[in-house]
């Protein structure tokens, strides 16, 4: 079966590319990308005229809930979640139950992904065995099962030494480091970012020394080690003149951010809005324009959503109670997407953070367009606006406090292993 | 005047007028409480239900009283012994008790923002009777009145609130009450039971009302009114002052600083007081110390909050 994409945006950050034109694909490859194919015969024609025309996303931080808490989600929900945000391939974090410190796990997780998931599923494993922060998990016979690579997301490695083995020994596998930088001293109890509405609302507060710190320790440890460490979900913009020194004495890092972070503040929370409760916590005005600011100046290199589902069991409840966390696969994209409107990036770097830095990180060979490369392209039209509706939203959970707001940019159609998605339903 | 709102959550979301408002309907149905039959009729039928999720003396009794006085039928819903063992969550509890019956309910909570939660699904009443760390507007409001009862005045004073300010509820609600008011709150105690530096711009609502002091003298010299609090040692989680013997010997209200503060300055405290600690045991002798004042007013201002929420402007009728 041949596929021929007419007239879209072609932006690929592999290639360096965007420019207008077709792309051609049979039997699940690309055959073809130029600035006009004609065939007349034996092919779908897909107009995209106005769309943009881009690789599937990666997304590195992705929380899939199996096994053990399937009411919230599960490998199909989240996958499926996953497509409809144009995210065809997603990293899902260890932190399920029991959680992912095995090669019983990670193999069960990929088995459930080939027959249930939309789009490809890389496990993440634990740094340390149960994630309780004291020894290093099994990192040869996880790499094996099929692990890319090792975080304990929610958790910060509080021993040093653990961390600095960790680090030392991922060397032995290629695996990659992923950090949840949380002084979880500083952050005890802590509800909300410290200052003004933690004040107003009476809930402890979080500093944002708890995410530097631990932001500073890591770079430190990755100097010694020499092996590169990511820095997820960060939110402060204290951090950021930090991965500027590090960047300046060479430590080779790479760092994150969602788009909760660049585009919403700790006033969410007011009225004890749960589904604005996330670790680490929404910050200020000042930290969202310093984020934006590291993106644009490639402090950080990577957007990735943190899609953590919580059903009403987690949510509908006292504030302190809540589980933090909120959906994004689905969102990723459009939120991302003002970071172009606002002059922040352009189309290409943008990619570049969600895409190519992605799977940089991961060491895996990055969605692409070229020639003779595996069709995993999403259609978008970037300019489309619309509600977010819960029947839009395809994750089991619908906690986001996006829910029912305008959003601008969105996924028309995937094409993903030879198959054509189409993703608008109105 | 009737409340903006239908409920009482705390006094961040009252305007001054309504304070006053408050205040005034309390200070006139104090009288009913000295009359031979302290009771009237005026809330026949109605049910309140108290939610206590955490231990109260003071303010539970004072309520119930207060409820009595005006005739209305309560229940009481405590932690223990409930279905709140069995695993029910807050909401379905409020349901519940909504379809029994209930006209309001009365929250005490250890968790921030529970009553503002429950708020936001129930269809009758709430009254706020402390929340986690962050208010206790009934507190507040009587220690208003106890501070104008006295004083004869509740602007242009000094009030100096030591102690364990960060996880007190009651001193969250009086910074703000004082300063809507036309006062100045200066707090003291060891700074990390302090607000901290971010959290003023909260806590300051008038410019200069409020002021953090490191240093005990500087809160209290030449104040008004001076609040004591207790250590809310079972907030902390752990120790974060080295010993009792040590916050006695410097954050502790001794005789000693009666010096300092203004003549006949008045001494309050919300209870439960741990003598020895905040406040020296000499201190029960000051002859301005209003504690219990505190507690009996505490009851004319719960009237006051019942009547208002359950009965509208025109109908605080049958007094007599």
């Amino acid at each position: 079966m041949r596929i021929l994409i007419k007239k879209g945006r072609i932006i690929d950050p592999s290639q360096n590319l965007d420019f207008i034109g077709d792309v051609l694909i049979e039997d699940g490859k690309i055959i073809g990308v130029e600035n006009s194919i004609e065939i007349q015969e034996e092919v779908e024609i897909i107009e995209a005229k106005n769309f943009w025309v881009l690789p599937g996303l990666v997304d590195i931080h992705v929380h899939l809930r199996e096994p053990g808490e399937e009411w919230k989600e599960d490998i199909e929900t989240g996958t499926k979640a996953a497509l409809y945000g144009g995210v065809l391939r997603v990293a899902c974090m260890p932190n399920t139950k029991p959680p992912n410190d095995s090669p019983e796990v990670t193999k069960y997780i990929l088995e459930k992904a080939s027959q249930k998931g939309y789009v490809t599923v890389y496990p993440v494993a634990c740094i340390t065995k149960k994630q309780e922060g004291k020894e290093v998990a099994e990192f040869g016979r996880l790499k094996k099962a099929g692990a890319v690579a090792v975080s304990d997301d929610g958790k910060w490695v509080q021993n040093s030494e653990v961390m600095r083995r960790a680090l030392l020994y991922a060397k032995n596998f290629d695996l990659a480091v992923i950090s949840h930088c949380e002084d979880m001293n500083l952050s005890k109890g802590g509800q909300i970012n410290e200052g003004y509405f933690s004040a107003k609302l009476g809930l402890k507060g979080i500093p944002a020394s708890a995410e530097t710190i631990a932001v500073i320790r890591d770079l430190i440890l990755a100097k010694e080690t020499k092996k590169p460490v990511h820095l997820a979900h960060l939110s402060t913009k204290e951090v950021v003149s930090f991965l500027k020194w590090a960047k300046e004495e060479g430590i080779s890092f790479t760092a994150e951010t969602c788009p909760h972070y660049f585009t919403l503040t700790e006033k969410e929370v007011e009225n004890y809005n749960t589904l604005a409760k996330v670790n680490p916590p929404l910050r200020t005005e000042e930290d969202v324009e310093i984020i934006k600011k590291a993106l644009k100046e490639g402090l950080i290199d990577v957007i990735a959503s943190d899609h953590a589902p919580h059903s009403p069991l987690e949510k509908e409840i006292e504030f302190e109670y809540a589980s933090p966390g909120m959906i994004g696969l689905q969102t990723l994209l459009p939120l991302s997407l003002n970071l172009v409107r606002e002059g922040y990036l352009t189309p290409l770097t943008l990619l570049e953070k969600l895409v190519l830095n992605p799977s940089k990180v991961l060491g895996i060979d990055p969605p692409s367009l070229k020639k003779g490369a595996p069709a995993e392209i999403v259609i978008v039209d970037p300019e489309e606006e619309y509600t977010l509706t819960e029947d839009i939203l395809q994750s089991k959970s619908k906690n986001t406090p996006f829910l029912n707001k305008k959003l601008k940019g969105r996924v028309k159609k995937v094409i993903l292993k030879g198959k054509v998605f189409d993703l608008t339903f109105s | 005047m009737d409340l903006k709102t239908k409920h009482l959550l705390d006094i961040a979301s009252l305007s001054k007028e309504e304070i006053e408002d408050i205040l005034n309907l309390a200070e006139n149905l104090k009288e009913i409480l000295y009359r031979p039959i302290p009771k009237v009729p005026t809330l026949r039928g109605k049910l309140i239900i108290y939610l206590f999720y955490e231990p109260s003396t003071r303010t539970r009794f004072s309520f119930e009283k207060a409820a009595k006085t005006l005739s209305a039928d309560t229940l009481t819903f405590t932690g223990k012994g409930t279905s709140i063992e069995k695993g029910e969550t807050l909401l379905d509890t409020i349901k519940n008790l909504e379809a029994i019956g209930a006209d309001l309910f009365v929250i005490r909570h250890p968790v921030a923002g529970a009553p503002h939660f429950v708020a936001k699904h129930s269809k009758v009443s709430i009254v706020n009777a402390g929340d986690g760390t962050h208010e206790h507007p009934t507190q507040a409001l009587l220690d208003l009145l106890t501070v104008r009862e006295k004083l004869g005045t509740l602007s242009g004073l000094k009030i100096a609130i030591v102690g364990d300010i960060k996880h007190s509820r009651v001193a969250h609600s009086d910074i703000l009450a004082f300063q809507k008011m036309g006062s100045t709150v200066y707090v003291s105690g060891p700074a990390q039971l302090l607000p901290d530096l971010k959290e003023e711009d909260y806590y300051k609502i008038t410019k200069g009302g409020f002021k953090i002091c490191y240093k005990l003298e500087e809160a209290i010299k030449e104040a008004d009114v001076v609040i004591a609090l207790r250590i809310q040692k079972e907030r902390h989680g752990e120790a974060l002052v080295p010993s009792f013997l040590e916050y006695h010997e410097f954050f502790g209200l001794k005789p000693e600083h009666l010096e300092l503060i203004k003549e006949k300055a008045i001494l309050m405290h919300p209870g439960p007081i741990n003598w020895g600690v905040e406040l020296a045991y000499e201190m029960e002798k000051y002859p301005f110390q209003v504690i219990l004042d505190q507690v009996e007013n505490g009851v004319a201002v719960r009237m006051a909050i019942l009547l208002k929420l359950l009965t509208g402007e025109k109908n605080y009728e049958n007094l007599n």
